[in-house]
């Protein structure tokens, strides 16, 4: 696990946050990550985070879904024990393809959604009984926070708290964050 | 003639709702103690749940015979729980996730409650077909599983195999859609926490959130894609559920109908549930500025639009019964309706066709006493449809012969009753341990349809010592 020290404005507003953030980047300075309670919009563009690719993933789940689905109802219902059921016999997928549908759709369904919520647990490193990772208790209440990196920008910590300080901030603070957990 | 679009009524009231007063409201009920009402709610419907319990004990160890079935009534009280719960739980998600592709702001003060009482109502549904296996011990046979019997597979064409997909996916979809929206809610409850038992567990639950841009940018593409998932999964499970009678060949059964009609009836009877539950939380858990008379409002609107699409089927079935010239089809229809069972299809058509239909009086609509009142009715009209549907179209069968009866048995009540129980009690449980109402889609909406921003106001900030 990896520490580094990061330093914090908190604001009390989320416009004042999106204001700050715009402020302190007028000034040169890098902001690292912001964190709020609720998101927040604009913020993605302010900090030039590119979208998430979620989406695709999902979509490549439900993809894998489909093929396993059709690939094992072939096998199970044609393949291995080809059944005359009610005078419809399943010699051939595609004339029995009809009532294979509702399991094919709800097998990609499952696919793509466990998938994407996998996914998304990994790319936010969510489990259960990962520690707290939110620089202030009250960023998941009502305030705001704005994430800085000393190392990464070429100015001092006082200069970096002097400009912070010129924005509507509530309190500024010093923390260490896990930044790596392998 | 021009007509001005309406100035929309806040969807949060008050004038001095800030985001922490969000929080305080929400987070009220589990970080404070139960009242003496939710204590006594509680224990009668744990004692309802642990008779249902016994008498799910007791159908397993003497075997399905307990019940009121017979050889010509082979489904009957079982399958119309199973269909009710399923049904009852097709609202959450259809609140939370179509419209969230809809844009609908006002799911937000209701999405959670709803979503937690569908996952409660599946549940309860996925125990009826499982206990009337009889041997419940061998439910994984239902399973595509490789097994002792050489190449016994099950059957991919049947309906109930189906059922089995759709009941199963809609079941864990729902599961994780809820699950994931109430992380950064548990994560607040985490942060606040000051018991060291209560910070351990919100912090397991809570995963570690952090709440940085980039985790809320994956939180809402999660949330959107997952929308558009568990859509076509809400009509397709009742679809499904409807063609375990659609695809036989029995008169009152046999119907192409019967998909939509199902899923009709299923979001009519959510909503009703979801009515009934609301009317009682908001109250109980002081959340009357978050799910204010407006939301009741609009739940009823959908309440009277698909209550009516209920009735367009039942009398389309009844003209078709006739029209359609088959002479078991008329008989099933005319015996519905003036057999031994009529009382049970005119409670029906009273409670699901002639009920909802008050909610066309805005008075009405936004009345709370009648609200209530009607949406009990609809559960129970639904219910009555299911039985009316089953076992209705069983009792005749095409020899006179074999013509039978249905009654149930104390064992039937009892399960039934009991399912009842353990829904209120995983409920009951639900406002007292996790935030019901969703925090974060609250807080984002505070500002363009609170009360408390609008023209210009702005709420006092509260000025407090923030802990270092």
């Amino acid at each position: 696990m990896t520490k580094e020290k990061y330093l914090y404005g908190l604001y009390n507003d989320d416009e004042l946050l999106v204001d700050g953030i715009k402020h302190v980047q007028s000034k040169g300075i890098k902001v690292n990550d912001a964190y709020s309670p609720f998101p927040v919009h604009g913020l993605e563009d302010v900090l030039g985070i590119k979208w998430t690719r979620l989406a695709i993933a999902a979509f490549l789940f439900g993809l894998t879904g489909l093929a396993l689905s059709m690939l094992a109802i072939n096998y199970f219902m044609i393949i291995d024990w080809p059944m005359n059921i009610g005078g419809k016999p399943s010699f051939n997928f595609y004339e029995n393809l009809p009532a294979f549908v509702p399991i094919i759709f709800e097998f990609t369904v499952l696919c793509a959604a466990h998938g994407m919520a996998i996914t998304y647990f990994f790319r936010n490193m969510t489990f259960p009984g990962m520690p707290a990772r939110n620089p202030h208790p009250r960023t998941t209440d009502d305030h705001f926070a704005v994430e800085i990196s000393p190392e990464g920008n070429e100015m001092s910590v006082e200069d970096l708290k002097s400009a912070l300080k010129e924005t509507e901030v509530v309190e500024i603070f010093e923390k260490e964050r896990i930044t790596k957990f392998v | 003639m021009v007509k001005e679009a309406e100035v929309r009524e806040p969807l949060i009231l008050g004038k001095d709702v800030t985001y922490h007063k969000i929080t305080e409201e929400v987070c009220a009920p589990v970080e404070g103690r139960a009242n003496k009402l939710w204590w006594f709610i509680f224990t009668m419907s744990l004692l309802l749940g642990l008779w249902g319990l016994g008498s799910i004990t007791y159908t397993i160890g003497r075997g399905i015979g307990v019940w009121g079935l017979n050889t010509t009534v082979g489904w009957a009280w079982d399958i119309t729980n199973f269909v009710w719960w399923v049904g009852i739980g097709h609202a959450g998600t259809l609140i939370s996730a179509v419209l969230l592709l809809f844009r609908q702001k006002w799911r937000m003060a209701i999405n959670r409650a709803a979503e937690a009482m569908t996952i409660f109502a599946v549940m309860m549904a996925a125990l009826f077909p499982g206990i009337h296996m009889g041997r419940i011990w061998m439910s994984y046979w239902v399973l595509p599983i490789p097994n002792q019997f050489g190449s016994l597979w099950v059957n991919f064409n049947s309906p109930l195999l189906w059922d089995v997909f759709a009941i199963s996916t809609y079941f864990s979809v729902s599961l994780v859609f809820w699950y994931i929206g109430l992380i950064p809610d548990f994560a607040t409850i985490r942060d606040r926490a000051t018991g060291p038992i209560a910070k351990k567990i919100y912090s397991i639950l809570s995963f570690g959130w952090t709440g940085n841009a980039k985790a809320w940018i994956r939180f809402e593409e999660v949330s959107l894609v997952l929308a558009g998932l568990a859509t076509p999964l809400v009509f397709s499970v009742h679809s499904i559920v409807s063609m375990d009678f659609a695809t036989s060949v029995i008169p009152g059964w046999h119907t192409t109908i019967f998909p939509p009609y199902f899923v009709a009836g299923a979001i009519f009877s959510g909503f009703a549930m979801v009515q009934t539950l609301l009317l009682i939380s908001r109250k109980v858990l002081n959340f009357e500025r978050y799910i204010t008379i407006q939301h009741i409002e609009l739940m009823n609107v959908v309440i009277v639009v698909t209550g009516s699409m209920v009735g367009t089927a039942y009398l389309s079935e009844l003209f078709i019964s006739w029209y359609s010239g088959v002479e078991y089809e008329s008989y099933a229809f005319l015996n519905r309706a003036t057999g031994p069972y009529a009382w049970s299809y005119w409670i029906m058509m009273t409670c699901n066709v002639i009920t909802p239909q008050f909610f066309w009086f805005k008075k009405l609509r936004r009345s709370l006493t009648v609200s209530f009142i009607l949406s009990i009715f609809v559960n129970i009209g639904m219910w009555f449809e299911r039985f009316v549907i089953i076992v209705t179209s069983l009792h005749r069968d095409y020899i006179p012969s074999n013509w039978s009866w249905f009654h149930p048995t104390w064992v039937d009540i009892g399960v039934f009753v009991g399912t009842i129980g353990l829904f209120f009690t995983l409920f009951l449980l639900f406002t007292r341990f996790f935030p019901v109402l969703a925090l974060n889609e609250l807080k984002s909406i505070l500002k363009v349809s609170g009360e408390s921003y609008r023209d210009g106001n702005k709420p006092e900030k509260e000025n407090e010592e923030l802990a270092a």
